[in-house]
């Protein structure tokens, strides 16, 4: 049963991580527009270069 | 004229944006835009490439949900007009971005209860992995060691982790305990506390339960509740903002014979204005050059423009739909009548405020009595029964517990979320979390006409010759009066080419077809003697050359299932009453075909105002449906709102309620899912009451082992749950 020992810390700091992601995606503005994230996957960024080239 | 006059000119020229422009820290300019009519991902990027590819811009951002564009750049400060005008000429409207509008406190608690969350999702994640160890093995095949290790584990999570995602109740509770009342929260408070300090009191009695899992669980699912009520919410405190929205552009003013832009909160008395055909009147003025039509649908309600000349009064919000025309302004923009509409919804979304929910009244008569049972537990156990302080203590504990706020806590909000979904499988959508619970109890609807018992436009009636129709709607193409735009788009065929247009304003069109003069308008422009029979329709007359006239009739018609859904109505028991600010002809000939006694035409955004307040007076319960802004005070007013898909975007954000399609009907399946919500809810009541009828006495008796407890909490929770999932079977 000693590998809890190893096993508990390491669950937790994964958990930490997810929670530290979720921190910083909040500060950075990423929930601000949420309906606008869904529509940004539609726009080609290439667009412009196929008409240019 | 003695004094030369500028000329009237169409001035869509937009100026004035450099004065808005900020430095930000790293010395660049920035200016925030409010653009309207974005809808989709090609909006998005024209707007954003067309800024981009300016040299020197450093950022430019538009953010879909608010329509707020930011755009950072280097240099002159003046290019601010030119973005303005690039993005109009794309066809978006732009508007300052006014920053009192600017929620900043709202968008603080948004993050808030994001983070509160997070950590309770991270904390619930982590002691649930440690919890299936507990449940699944015994003491025995895990050792004493282990399993205290869990808890301990367990409990250094779950503590830290209540104390902050819990904030929300608790500061709630403590509030209201404060002004000595009482909410859900203070039982949730309370239910989160003593879960926890039990747990920690266990494992220091090295006891074999701990409850760290259900506290952080309960707080989790909660906050999701929390949460979604805010987005809510949110979206729906908005309308009066959106009001001021119109008064922060800018208005072209006239001194000492030149042009300059002006924003129109610093337009006073006796200026003059210039108004373009096509831009909105931006305050309250009498008109002292020229001649157009002006659509004062927003104000009024009124489905057709009306002509105004020289002397008229014209209002702020209305549009000035075909020549330019100059205006004196005769009241500043915050006494407009517009203003006035502003200042009654702000009253009215305050009275709202006043509403106590259903789950805070059950909470005020039931908290009382368990604080009272738990204490008298204690005192019996401790005075009369000679038990141990901590054993009394932990009896009254475990009566706190078992009569655990989880399902009364739950009775609402699942019902709630599930009818929220059924209803908008439908195409209903519920804005306010207690909007269902208050649109159980109405005994009366008010609603509006056009476009909510209407479709809204007017649409071409009767037979006709194929080929007039041809050459009038080829005609009516040139003008954006609201008759010509249905005769165009009731005809389906290719346009023909119509020569020499003229738009002659408050009369009609003129133009030339194969060298034959024709003519669409008014009676007197077409030459109609006046004794033909006026009809309720809305007419263009049509003339060709010296034929004689022709009449195209125009009804604004009912939606197809308007009839019906009135009548189930009444059977329901509800009193209606149609309020318009249309002609009284119109709302007469309406009223009859749908069989409706009460209804009243002409009305102004104020008397409908005032109508509602006097029932509401009388102590009815109110249901408002409407679409424009003539019925935002009305909408916001109301005990409860709907607003079709198609109304405008103020009414919609005043209303509760808000349904697509181009039907009538969601009013019903909205009030009949509202009822059977209520319904549920109340069964959900009396089964957490119930439960705790059985259980509060056994804990009492100290009868209760703490695995039963958490057993039974759970059981109740989920007979909750299931009896609220009947909902999904409606129809």
């Amino acid at each position: 049963m000693s590998i809890i020992i190893y096993l508990i810390p390491i669950a937790l700091i994964l958990g930490l991580i997810g929670l530290g992601a979720f921190i910083w995606s909040m500060k950075s503005n990423q929930y601000d527009d949420l309906d606008g994230a869904a529509h940004r996957i539609l726009i080609d960024e290439n667009d412009d270069d196929n008409v240019t080239k | 004229m003695t004094q030369p006059s500028p000329p009237l000119t169409l001035n869509q020229n937009n100026e004035g944006y450099e004065n808005l422009v900020k430095i930000n820290s790293d010395g660049l300019n920035t200016l925030s835009l409010l653009v309207g009519g974005v809808h989709c991902a090609v909006c998005i990027q024209k707007i954003e490439s067309s800024i981009l590819k300016l040299s020197l811009i450093k950022e430019a951002r538009l953010n879909f949900s608010t329509g707020r564009f930011n755009i950072v750049w280097e240099g002159s400060s003046t290019l601010a007009n030119q973005f303005v005008n690039i993005i109009t000429s794309l066809g978006y409207t732009v508007n300052p971005y006014n920053p009192d509008i600017e929620k900043t406190t709202l968008d603080a608690e948004n993050r808030f209860l994001l983070l509160c969350l997070g950590v309770a999702g991270f904390a619930m994640g982590n002691i649930m992995l440690l919890s299936v160890g507990l449940w699944t093995t015994t003491t025995e095949t895990m050792g004493m060691a282990t399993r205290e290790l869990l808890h301990l584990v367990s409990g250094l999570i779950a503590i830290p982790a209540v104390m902050f995602s819990g904030r929300p109740f608790f500061r709630s509770a403590f509030s209201v305990l404060k002004k000595g009342q009482t909410n859900m929260d203070v039982p949730i408070s309370l239910g989160l506390i003593l879960a926890c300090g039990m747990s920690v009191f266990e494992i220091f009695q090295h006891g074999e339960h701990t409850y760290f899992d259900s506290a952080v669980m309960l707080m989790f699912f909660l906050l999701i509740g929390r949460y979604m009520d805010f987005r809510a919410r949110k979206n729906a405190r908005s309308a009066a903002t959106d009001l001021i929205k119109t008064l922060s552009g800018f208005a072209t003013v006239i001194e000492d014979g030149k042009h300059h832009r002006l924003l129109i909160r610093d337009l006073r008395e006796g200026m003059t204005v210039l108004v373009g055909a096509g831009e909105n009147i931006p305050v309250d003025s009498v008109i002292i050059d020229g001649r157009s039509e002006v659509d004062t649908s927003l104000i009024t309600g009124e489905t057709l423009p009306r002509d105004v000349g020289i002397g008229d009064m014209v209002f702020a919000g209305t549009i000035n739909q075909s020549a330019p025309i100059r205006l004196t302004v005769s009241k500043a923009a915050e006494d407009s009548v517009l203003a006035d509409v502003v200042r009654l919804m702000e009253k009215a979304e305050q009275g709202q405020a006043k509403y106590v929910r259903l789950a805070d009244r059950v909470a005020r008569a039931y908290t009382p009595v368990v604080h009272i049972l738990a204490i008298s537990a204690f005192i019996l156990w401790f005075g009369f029964l000679n038990a141990s302080w901590q054993d009394a203590l932990m009896i009254a504990v475990t009566v706190l517990i078992v009569t655990c706020p989880c399902a009364l806590g739950l009775a609402v909000p699942v019902v709630q979320v599930l009818a929220s979904g059924v209803l908008m499988k439908r195409g209903i959508l519920v804005k306010s979390g207690d909007a269902l619970e208050r649109l159980a109890v109405i005994d009366t609807i008010l609603f509006d006409k056009t476009g909510t018992l209407t479709i809204g436009k007017p649409e071409l009636v009767g037979q006709y010759n194929e080929k007039t129709l041809a050459i009038a709607a080829s005609l009516a193409t040139h003008s954006r009066h609201p008759l010509s735009k249905s005769l165009s788009s009731s005809y389906h065929g290719e346009i023909l080419s119509i020569e020499n247009v003229t738009e002659h304003a408050g009369q009609g069109l003129e133009g030339f077809y194969q060298g034959q003069k024709i003519r669409i308008g008014n009676r007197s422009w077409c030459g109609v003697t006046d004794d033909t029979p006026h009809s309720d329709n809305l007419e263009i007359w049509y003339r060709c050359e010296q034929n004689p006239p022709l009449c195209f009739a125009f009804k604004d018609e009912l939606k197809k299932d308007s009839k019906s859904t009135i009548e189930a109505l009444r059977k329901s028991g509800l009193t209606m009453a149609l309020l318009s600010g249309d002609r009284k002809n119109v709302v007469d000939s309406i009223a009859k075909e749908i069989d409706l006694e009460n209804a009243i035409a002409e009305m102004s955004p104020i008397d409908k105002y005032n109508y509602l307040e006097k029932l509401k007076s009388e102590n009815h319960k109110i249901l408002m449906v409407g679409d424009g802004l003539n019925d935002a005070p009305v909408l916001a007013g109301a005990d409860i709102s709907m607003a079709p898909g198609t109304a405008i975007d103020m009414a919609q954000n005043a209303a509760d309620i808000v349904f697509m399609g181009d039907k009538f009907s969601p009013v019903l399946t909205a009030y009949n899912i509202a009822v059977l919500t209520q319904k549920l809810v109340k069964q959900n009541f009396a089964l957490s009451i119930l439960y705790n009828f059985i259980a509060v006495p056994v804990a009492f008796m100290g009868l209760i082992t703490p695995m039963l407890a958490a057993l039974a909490m759970s059981l109740s929770s989920l007979i909750v749950i299931a009896n609220s999932f009947r909902l999904r079977r409606y129809k």
